[in-house]
């Protein structure tokens, strides 16, 4: 009985009031200087915003667009929770200063689905019913959108070399290996 | 017992705690905290005949969640043993996180709003058939005055009532407003288990969706119109408080708005978690250490040891076990488990917006009506002015057991007047938590014909219980540190427990997934093995000649000697572990294939797990529990320890604190078996499993005795033995 596709979840839905309120924070400039005015391209608009230019991608993403899908898990680049795509590839956001990622192309798993690899992704996660708590797997779709799109099939070392980066502490890394390879195959359960 | 109270809307404002975790411990009946809380987003002209159903005139069904969902799927199970009472229609079922209300989600086994102990759908499984049943007869009684036809002649089935005779059907949402009028009946029927539609189905997830595009809202992910970001530093030393603060170099970074000293730890408030980072960096920060400055492991190590010496409480006593030890071949040993830190990938946060009258607070908690009661205190302010909304938690593993950071952030908040979200780095996370205690678990055993005739076991070790719930403590035993000890699944016919509370200098404990069951399940498991050694047996048939009165462990032990090869001719320094054990309700017998090369290093190659459950609600969500508890215990196993050095916890992130990882993963292969039992707990089982059957594949693998966790590489190095 699969019945995901008609459930609704509503639990999510009920703070995201807060949100509107986040652009009209970042258009206030800051009181204090240091703080550059900074535009990216993510998931394919154009931001503006001020942030200094050694801030992680990550908490600009999170603290200043409000973009929160994106995760903190350690800060130094040894869980893979905060990975997102600039140009297409898998990098881990937590140390990525803002200024080295000016005028490139920024993908958070807010947008991933629009990408082939990444809907495929989404669409094995679920098939495979991967995910426990979830807070990790936003990094783990990433990462493995990305491996897919370079490496349509990927073996188990590929899948190994490609998602040894991201931690999942609930332990779903039995499914991940079966999602990816039913992502790659597109093989419907 | 008033189980009634919870179910019946109109006593909604005198409901009572369930009985039996309370009169098994004598716990006082307290007072309700808070008035009840409705949900906010109601629906006028609902039919909501009970805490947990609300059905709207469209046929919106919204379920009230009793239990937090932190990736155990309860939040889909609850679903499906409210829906298959009530004949819902799955596709219309919405959850709601429940607000906190002890009267009215209290957990029936703890009489507290709390998730943990793989407790929610042991405690929830008949309450929640019930107020389903309850509701579901309800919308009948409905229909059937509608049409003028006795209730008896109508059925329910997918959120319709049918009258078959006139072949007339009435949607449960054009039914919501007469029900809410009908009487709901004194006892009503449950379903025969056999006419199950929903329960026992590989339901898909209610709340997996939204964790595929970033939508999904943990606690860290609050935000609030005004909000601002701070992170922590806590006194490095555990008990330490904050000296002097030189925040004049903070204070002029960009972002950075407030430097705030609290007793223990200094908080610095920005514009975003980087500049509060940045700001507590630049802090010249003089702690008081105090007198735990000088604390290291060895210290902590040499009391517990000197400690497990004295008698102990004795927890359970059976036959005469002086006699029995008196006699035969006698077996002694001693097996010593390290701190641990949850580290949940959610690091610890908490989001709080304190006004002259009242506090909110945005977080993701096991324990919703302690996290309320505790901030009222920190916040002085009634219980009934403070407002919890939980949220999705990004891993618990008892960790969200504690209030800690909603007390702290409460405090921080205190001090400005916009809503402040305070995340924890990793470092403090780990170096700040409430740790898996050490343990020194003894086991002196004889034997008597190839069989186990004297068994007295001896646990040493903190008493989380008797902090976390004192009435609970009773009599000198943790019932949670002995819980597998007197639960041994065998026939020993001379049984002996005790336990000896020994709390480590200055190191906090508390409960970690797995919970008591990880350190007996270890002890027990181990010693089998090495007995069946003695014994010379075969570590599975020495087992099964003393499950005789254990049908159901015996039955898994059994499938899975078959599932996983055992007895099969394995390669040199491979070696094959089981291990058998009865924790919470579930039978669960466990088979792990290992390699230890030449410089002791250990590949996982293949775990086999057969569970007995009782009724599985959700089979996948079983095996998705199984598959990654495993991985949760055989990482402690692996890599898992935390030390003490100076007083301070040495180990800060994911670099010197492992975690297995995807490469380092076997394949894992779980069954469940088919039953009709009651169902049993299945959250943290699966932890307990791992670690003795490895070190039992280790043992196999290259005849050497590990007693200790986390394994240690240097003993297995070709021509060492232990």
């Amino acid at each position: 009985m699969h019945c995901c596709e008609f459930g609704s979840f509503i639990v999510s839905r009920r703070y995201d009031y807060g949100r509107a309120q986040i652009g009209e924070r970042r258009k206030r400039s800051s009181s204090k200087g240091m703080h550059m005015a900074t535009t990216l391209t993510i998931n394919g608009e154009t931001k503006s915003f001020d942030a200094p230019p050694d801030m992680p991608l990550l908490w600009v993403l999170r603290d200043i667009l409000g973009m929160t899908g994106t995760k903190f898990g350690c800060g130094i680049a040894q869980c893979g929770a905060c990975t997102v795509h600039v140009d297409g590839k898998a990098v881990r956001s937590c140390v990525l200063p803002v200024s080295a990622v000016s005028n490139r192309t920024v993908t958070t798993i807010e947008h991933v689905g629009s990408t082939p690899a990444g809907a495929k992704v989404q669409k094995a996660w679920l098939e495979a019913e991967v995910i426990q708590c979830g807070y990790c797997q936003s990094g783990q779709i990433m990462a493995a959108a990305a491996l897919l799109a370079a490496t349509p099939h990927p073996d188990d070392s590929d899948i190994d070399a490609a998602m040894a980066g991201n931690i999942c502490r609930c332990g779903t890394y039995v499914r991940i290996r079966e999602a990816i390879k039913q992502a790659a195959n597109g093989r419907q359960s | 017992m008033n189980e009634l109270d919870r179910f019946s809307r109109r006593s909604l404002l005198t409901g009572g705690l369930a009985a039996g975790f309370l009169l098994a411990f004598h716990l006082p009946l307290r007072a309700a905290v808070n008035e009840p809380v409705q949900p906010r987003d109601t629906t006028d002209g609902r039919f909501a005949p009970n805490a947990f159903i609300r059905i709207d005139e469209t046929g919106r069904t919204v379920l009230m969640m009793p239990q937090v969902e932190m990736g155990q799927g309860t939040y889909t199970s609850i679903s499906a043993v409210l829906a298959e009472e009530l004949d819902a229609d799955w596709s219309k079922v919405e959850v709601q996180h429940a607000p906190p209300n002890d009267k009215l989600y209290g957990n029936p086994t703890f009489g507290l709003q709390v998730t943990g102990n793989s407790n929610s759908i042991r405690a929830w499984w008949t309450p929640l058939r019930k107020a389903g049943a309850t509701a579901r007869a309800m919308l009948v009684q409905a229909a059937a005055a509608e049409w003028g036809v006795e209730s008896a002649n109508c059925t329910a089935s997918k959120g319709e009532v049918a009258h078959a005779a006139s072949g007339r059907k009435l949607a449960y949402g054009a039914l919501a407003l007469a029900a809410q009028g009908q009487t709901p009946p004194k006892d009503v029927a449950l379903k025969d288990p056999k006419d199950f539609v929903i329960i026992g189905q590989p339901l898909k997830r209610l709340d997996t969706p939204d964790k595929v595009n970033g939508k999904a809202v943990y606690g860290i992910d609050a935000i609030l119109p005004g909000m601002k970001f701070a992170t922590v530093a806590a006194c490095p030393v555990f008990g330490g408080k904050v000296g002097k603060v030189d925040d004049s170099a903070a204070v002029k970074l960009p972002g950075v708005r407030k430097v705030v000293v609290l007793d223990d730890m200094v908080a610095v408030i920005g514009d975003h978690m980087w500049a509060a980072k940045k700001g507590l960096e630049a802090l010249k920060i003089a702690w008081n250490e105090g007198p735990n400055a000088g604390i290291t492991t060895r210290d902590i190590w040499d009391d517990l040891r000197k400690a497990s010496q004295k008698d102990g409480a004795v927890a359970k006593s059976d036959g005469d076990i002086a006699k029995a030890l008196a006699s035969g071949d006698r077996f002694e040993a001693a097996y010593e488990l390290p701190f641990l830190a949850h580290a949940s990938m959610e690091p610890i946060n908490a989001t709080v917006h304190v006004k002259p009258d009242s506090c909110e607070i945005w977080t993701g908690t096991q324990i919703m009506t302690r996290v309320q009661s505790e901030a009222a205190k920190a916040a002085g302010l009634p219980i009934d002015k403070v407002i919890v909304n939980n949220h999705l938690l990004g891993g618990g593993f008892g960790r969200k057991l504690e209030p800690d950071m909603v007390v702290a952030a409460v405090k921080i908040a205190k001090q400005v007047d916009y809503p402040v979200k305070v995340v924890w780095t990793r470092e403090e996370d780990i170096q700040h938590d409430v740790y898996r205690p050490v343990y020194r678990d003894q086991i002196t055993a004889s034997l008597v014909d190839g069989k186990v005739s004297g068994w007295k076991y001896k646990v040493a070790g903190s008493a989380v219980l008797a902090r976390w719930l004192p009435p609970a403590f009773q009599k000198g035993i943790d019932i949670d540190a002995v819980d597998a000890a007197v639960d041994a699944p065998y026939d020993f016919a001379n049984f002996h427990v005790e336990y000896v509370r020994a709390e480590p200098l200055s190191v906090p404990t508390g409960f970690w997934r797995g919970v008591g069951p990880n350190n007996n399940v270890f002890a027990v498991e181990c010693a089998m093995d090495e007995l069946a050694r003695k014994a010379g047996k075969d570590p599975i048939e020495f087992r099964k000649s003393m499950l005789t009165k254990n049908p159901r462990m015996l039955a898994v032990l059994n499938q899975v000697a078959e599932k996983s090869g055992w007895g099969q001719p394995l390669p040199p320094r491979v070696g094959r572990g089981v291990c058998v054990q009865p924790s919470f309700a579930s039978f669960i017998a466990t088979v792990v294939e290992a390699e230890i090369d030449d410089i002791g290093e250990i590949t996982l190659r293949r775990v086999t797990s057969v569970v007995d459950t009782g009724i599985a609600v959700n089979p996948d969500t079983v095996k998705a529990q199984i598959e990654g508890g495993l991985i949760f215990g055989l990482t402690a196993a692996l890599y898992g320890e935390i030390t003490i050095e100076k007083g301070r916890v040495q180990q800060s992130n994911f670099h010197d604190y492992r975690m297995m990882r995807i490469n380092e993963t076997p394949k894992i292969e779980v069954i469940v078996v088919k039953s009709g039992e009651a169902p049993g707990g299945i959250g943290e089982a699966g932890v307990n499993a791992g670690p003795p059957a490895l070190r039992n594949a280790i043992l196999a693998a290259t005849g050497v005795t590990l007693r200790r966790l986390p394994i240690d590489r240097k003993l297995l190095a070709v021509g060492k033995k232990a």
